[in-house]
């Protein structure tokens, strides 16, 4: 442990210029796990480097090769082409999931199985003449007409393809997204902003009962980074940014803004504001209502934003928050500005072995309770903290297994923990150097207070790794029957446990009522911690062989888990936002006056549904 | 409606066949709740005494009184240690043994449903679980313990009342077997409410062992099951309600007593003669019993019944969402309805693995035979004819019967008739040297201690006799005349018999089916109609309901409709 501490703190150091800027690859999570590749994802036809029926890169996926070990390819993150030897006996175990039984997806799309475009020619003829690039390929149109929730890839891996747009423009700029509504509005068309698709509440789904054209609105065009004011630490950027490229042009002048979600990689700015996002590091940045200072939006009324950039306004409620969480329903945000701060100096991962969840969550709530949560905190149950050990990648010497043996032993003979109860928290500092060491010792102390033992940095990197591949390992399930999502809420600290608990009890006894044969993995973890309470995620995913309608059983299973979320106290959503996943709660969940406040809003901006995708009301 | 039952498993067979002593120390290792936390009875208090609900109900206490939450939270403490129990291990060994020995001698057979006690064990390794026997017979608790232990089932902790807490030493000795003294009434003291609910939810919670309890409140004196209390229920679901844990499993178990060690006590008590008081000496005195037959006992562990799956769709969960939970609330009308619902239908499925023996169904036809005014009693043909004919009815009414072997055959051995009624009533044979009130008085603890044989088997006839007293007070055969006839009985015995609220349509519509599928009745969508072998079926129906008409003093008035429903 105390070897590979001092590793990774010299390789901080080394890698570090000196004179404090900092090179743009050393801090940041990314650059351990991936090589960045900007000019890719400016590409029109996103599909050409994304998979069309998986989540990610092309070239990145978990496959078993030749020897029928697990490996992860490519080269673009710190996982690939590296083997994982657990994996397949965790797959087997924890799924009953064999090679023998294999369900691969369709390679290539069959465009003929695409609907034929519904164009409305004066559209069609308008957005021509404004010059803004458009397409009705269907590889375009399908790769626009979905999310990443499990009913959307499912078809696709299957060659079935539902309704998609019919066509795709790409605005570059906001005057371009101000005519494309305008000339939208002139010829009733139904536009549904696109931002990086990681949608996972089926907002980007064309809703089956639409008869007019729909249109595809791709903001990707729309990623520059306009001005950097350095005298308020904010910068001014075109929505259409992904996240992972707002990072490293930030960088590149010593600045970030902190907003990791776990989709940065793919999800865009718009999306973020669009959906009410959060990042892993909000402890310090905040949530993405506490980064914009001033956003503007174009809706069919015309083009909404605030005349200043006061830091706080007594104005009346702040119209921001119409437009935050309203995924599409009411126009396209076209340029926000944030704060930025500048890059930290310091970056060290952390983890925490508690003898069981309990433990652990009453350490989490202390933490919150002392408002010392560093950047990060996320607490894994006993399930997740053996996925993430079946996780980990082939180990390069004796010396490190030895190690690793000898961490075991100590925590679960000398320690006495029990390996089937035991849970991890892992966390993340950022800051100076100094405080970073302090925050770091003021967090183990509380954590020793609950039983906590400190295990190191590379157990803490590898819980913050399996965020981002973990999307990638659902694909690798469906190759062998094996379904599964996640969701989560947020919900008050007393009601944790229970939470926990229930839900997850739920979904066992769901999957059993529903005829599924095999155990399901049903697991969670606390994500972040607030004064008042913490944000939890569950995973759920279990083999469906022998089922005739497995999507089905899985939607009845994940309704009855939120059913559950529901009534233990738990928010509809704390990220993922509604869409039409979970439209069917959003009355009792605001009260009827609520929704009726929403939705005079959307009579009044979009009186004829131009934004017609039909999320959240 | 004739329902599978399981099969009867005789547990004191075993124990007259090997050492007492070496099944008192058996190895002992019951499954536990999957969820436990393991924690021994002592810190059960203190969890208690520190949980938020008890602190937050402190705190307002010593506000209203004036008091410092020191004081309350010392008396808080005191009400703790005089309720709680000190389950032991050895104590429950102690009474392993001594009760081998009592059983042995005072009943032929302690009979076990082997499948209910699976079931059993699966529901205690998967959720926390709410035992609820009938209650007849002081012997209830005793008996469950006994038999858990005998099947390596966790002892349950037991809410007693606080009666057998003056009994010297055994008192005590309960207390160590996992016995929890309860006050009778504690109406308006928050303090009581609050420590008592707390000890038993975190019991509950914590899936320490299963609790029991006994849904009728108190022992039946009279063998007709008593209306439901609601109190300790809604104590013991909270936590489901509140999210605190998945589920709870509530598993009615049904203990029928050839003959209760009670019979003769509760006869005199129904005639005024006050119940003596719990004591030890008194239980010493009482030690006569042992050298009678009580006969055999059937105990019937129901199916477990998931109040997650119960309250689905009529609690809504969320109600607890925008409060603190440990604030104590009155629950709300939805929960309060829900819980009655549920009470009225675990003490129906107590009722309904209830095993009859022939005796009870005699007890109707003795009983009826001597209403008539029939002095002389009636001839043994007579009454082996009428007997074996109740018994097929009863069969077709769905009845739990356990009817000997030698009973069974054709017209059934006369002398078996004669042994099986005489016996439970030889005791109170009147001797000769007595006053004429004395021999009335045991004349009537006769006729009671017979009334309660046959209330034993009323849950089987009440609803058809409902309806056969329907029919006859019915100014026409119009379905729904018969149906506003039978709903006004139906109200007024709501309190009598167990018939679950809001559920007069389907009672109707179950003693409809029943009678049409005996033959006694033919229904078409307007009319009801007596057919020809009907006649004696209703007759003997309604007679049943007679002493209860009597009691209520309905019988010469005409049945006052209102408030009926329309039949659909």
């Amino acid at each position: 442990m105390i070897f590979s501490n001092k590793r990774s703190r010299q390789i901080l150091r080394h890698a570090k210029p000196a004179g404090g800027s900092s090179s743009p690859n050393c801090h940041h999570l990314f650059s351990w796990y991936m090589i960045f590749n900007l000019t890719e994802l400016l590409l029109f036809h996103r599909q050409e480097i994304m998979k069309w029926n998986g989540w990610g890169y092309n070239d990145s996926k978990f496959i078993y090769n030749k020897n029928g070990q697990a490996e992860f390819t490519g080269k673009r993150y710190r996982l690939s082409g590296m083997i994982i030897p657990g994996l397949r006996d965790w797959m087997e175990s924890t799924f009953g999931a064999t090679v023998q039984h294999k369900t691969p997806a369709t390679p290539v799309l069959n465009t003929s199985a695409v609907q034929p475009p519904t164009l409305n020619e004066a559209f069609v003829e308008g957005i021509k003449s404004t010059g803004i690039p458009f397409s009705h390929d269907p590889e375009d149109r399908v790769f626009r007409s979905h999310g990443h929730c499990l009913h959307e890839i499912f078809p696709l891996r299957e060659g079935k393809v539902g309704r998609v747009p019919d066509m795709v423009v790409w605005p570059k700029c906001h005057n371009d997204v101000v005519k494309t509504v305008e000339l939208a509005c002139k010829h009733n068309v139904c536009l549904i902003p696109f931002g990086g698709g990681t949608s996972v509440s089926s907002a980007l789904e064309c809703p089956p009962e639409e008869t007019r054209s729909i249109v595809s609105l791709d903001t990707s065009q729309m990623n520059r980074v306009l001005w950097i004011d350095e005298k308020n630490l904010t910068a001014h950027v075109e929505a259409g940014i992904i996240g992972q490229d707002l990072e490293r042009l930030l960088n590149e002048s010593g600045y970030c803004t902190g907003h990791e979600p776990d989709s940065m990689e793919f999800s865009s700015l718009g999306g973020w504001v669009a959906t009410r996002a959060s990042g892993m590091k909000k402890n310090i940045y905040g949530n993405i209502e506490d980064l914009v200072v001033h956003i503007k939006m174009v809706t069919p009324r015309g083009v909404i934003e605030k005349s200043c950039q006061g830091p706080r306004m007594s104005t009346g409620p702040d119209v921001h928050h119409f437009i935050l969480g309203s995924e599409g329903t009411l126009g396209v945000v076209t340029e926000v500005t944030m704060k930025i701060r500048p890059v930290p100096e310091y970056q060290k991962y952390g983890s925490v072995v508690f003898p069981n969840f309990e433990q652990g969550v009453a350490c989490l709530r202390e933490v919150a309770r002392q408002r010392c949560a560093p950047a990060s905190i996320r607490l894994m149950d006993n399930e997740q903290f053996q996925f993430g050990h079946a996780l980990k990648p082939q180990v390069s010497s004796i010396f490190t297994s030895f190690l690793d043996g000898l961490k075991k032993f100590y925590i679960t003979k000398f320690k006495g923990f029990d390996p089937s109860r035991l849970c991890v928290a892992t966390l993340l500092f950022e800051g100076d150097r100094e405080k970073v060491l302090q925050h770091e010792k003021q967090v183990y102390d509380i954590a020793a207070k609950f039983g906590g033992l400190a295990a190191g940095e590379d157990n803490g990197q590898r819980g913050y790794m399996l965020t981002f591949v973990i999307a990638y390992l659902r694909d690798l399930g469906m190759d062998y029957f094996v379904i599964g999502e996640s969701f989560e809420t947020s919900v008050p600290w007393d009601r944790v446990l229970d939470i926990c608990r229930n839900v997850k009890a739920r979904i066992v006894q769901e999957c059993k009522d529903r005829g599924v044969q095999f155990q399901p993995l049903s697991t969670c973890r606390v994500t972040q911690t607030y004064d008042a309470g913490a944000c939890v995620y569950f995973y759920f995913a279990f083999n469906y062989r022998g089922l005739s309608d497995p999507l089905h059983v899985y939607a009845q299973v994940e309704h009855a888990a939120r059913e559950e979320i529901l009534a233990n106290g738990g928010s509809l959503s704390h990220h993922h936002g509604v869409g039409k996943l979970r439209k069917e709660w959003m009355r009792e969940t605001v009260s009827d006056v609520g929704l009726g406040m929403l939705k005079s809003v959307k009579d009044y901006v979009d009186p004829n549904n131009i934004f017609g995708n039909r999320n959240l009301l | 409606m004739l329902k599978k039952r399981d099969d009867f498993e005789d547990i004191l067979e075993e124990r007259r066949h090997s050492s007492d002593l070496r099944y008192a120390l058996k190895c002992y290792t019951p499954v536990l709740y999957k969820g436990l936390s393991p924690c021994r009875a002592s810190e059960l208090k203190s969890m208690v005494l520190q949980s938020d609900q008890l602190q937050y109900v402190i705190n307002q206490v010593s506000k209203e009184m004036g008091r410092t939450a020191e004081e309350v939270q010392a008396e808080a403490s005191t009400i703790l240690d005089e309720m709680a129990h000190r389950l032991q291990i050895s104590t429950v060994r102690f009474f392993a043994f001594t009760l081998s020995k009592i059983f042995k001698t005072l009943f032929r057979s302690i009979c076990v449903n082997e499948e209910g006690i699976q079931r059993l064990q699966q529901a205690i390794h998967e959720h926390p679980v709410i035992l609820l026997p009938s209650h007849r017979s002081y012997m209830d608790f005793l008996l469950m313990s006994y038999v858990l232990y005998t099947y390596d089932l966790s002892v349950p902790v037991i809410a007693a009342g606080m009666d057998f807490m003056g009994m010297k030493i055994v008192g005590e000795m309960l207390r160590m077997s996992g016995a929890f003294f309860i006050r009778r009434s504690f109406g308006g003291d928050k303090l009581y409410w609050a420590v008592f609910s707390e000890y038993v939810q975190i019991m509950v919670k914590s899936g320490f062992a299963p609790v029991e309890f006994f849904l009728e409140g108190t022992r039946s004196r009279t063998a007709k099951s008593l209306t439901p209390k609601l109190g300790l229920l809604n104590i013991v679901i909270d936590p489901f309600l509140k999210g605190e844990v998945f589920d709870i499993s509530l598993v009615p178990v049904s203990i029928s007593y050839e003959r209760v060690l009670e019979e003769a006590l509760y006869a005199r008590e129904l005639l005024g003669v006050p119940k003596p008081k719990e004591s030890t000496s008194g239980l010493f005195k009482a030690r006569k019993v042992l050298s009678e037959d009580y006969g055999s006992i059937h105990i019937y562990f129901g199916q477990p019944v998931s109040v997650r799956a119960l309250a689905e769709g009529k609690v809504n969960r969320c109600q607890f969402n925008l409060t603190p939970r440990h604030i104590p609330r009155k629950p709300g009308e939805e929960i309060q309805s829900f819980v009655n619902d549920l009470a009225y239908r675990l003490v129906r499925s107590q009722e309904e693995n209830m095993v009859l023996t022939p005796w009870v169904l005699l007890a109707f036809l003795l009983l009826q035979n001597q209403a008539v005014g029939n002095e002389r009693g009636m001839s043994l043909d007579e009454l082996t004819e009428q007997a074996a004919w109740v018994r097929d009815l009863s069969r077709q009414f769905g009845a739990f019967l356990h009817w000997p072997e030698s009973l069974c055959a054709g017209g059934g051995d006369k002398q078996d008739v004669l042994l099986f009624f005489c016996s439970p009533l030889e005791s109170e044979m009147p001797h000769s040297a007595m006053t004429s009130e004395e021999e009335l008085l045991n004349r009537a603890v006769i006729i009671l201690s017979c009334a309660s044989y046959r209330n034993q088997a009323l849950h089987l006839f009440i609803r058809p006799a409902l309806l056969a007293v329907a029919i006859q007070a019915a100014s026409s055969n119009k379905k729904q005349e018969v149906y506003n006839s039978f709903s006004f009985l139906w109200n007024m015995f709501s309190n009598e018999f167990i018939l679950c609220p809001g559920a007069a349509v389907q009672d109707f519509e179950e003693a409809c089916y029943l009678l049409v599928k005996s033959g006694a009745l033919q229904i078409s969508q307007q009319e009801i109609l007596v057919s020809g072998r009907g006649h004696r079926t209703l007759a003997f129906l309604a007679n049943i309901l007679d002493p209860f008409l009597e009691g209520y003093q309905v019988r010469k008035c005409k049945f006052p409709i209102e408030g009926a429903v329309e039949l659909s």
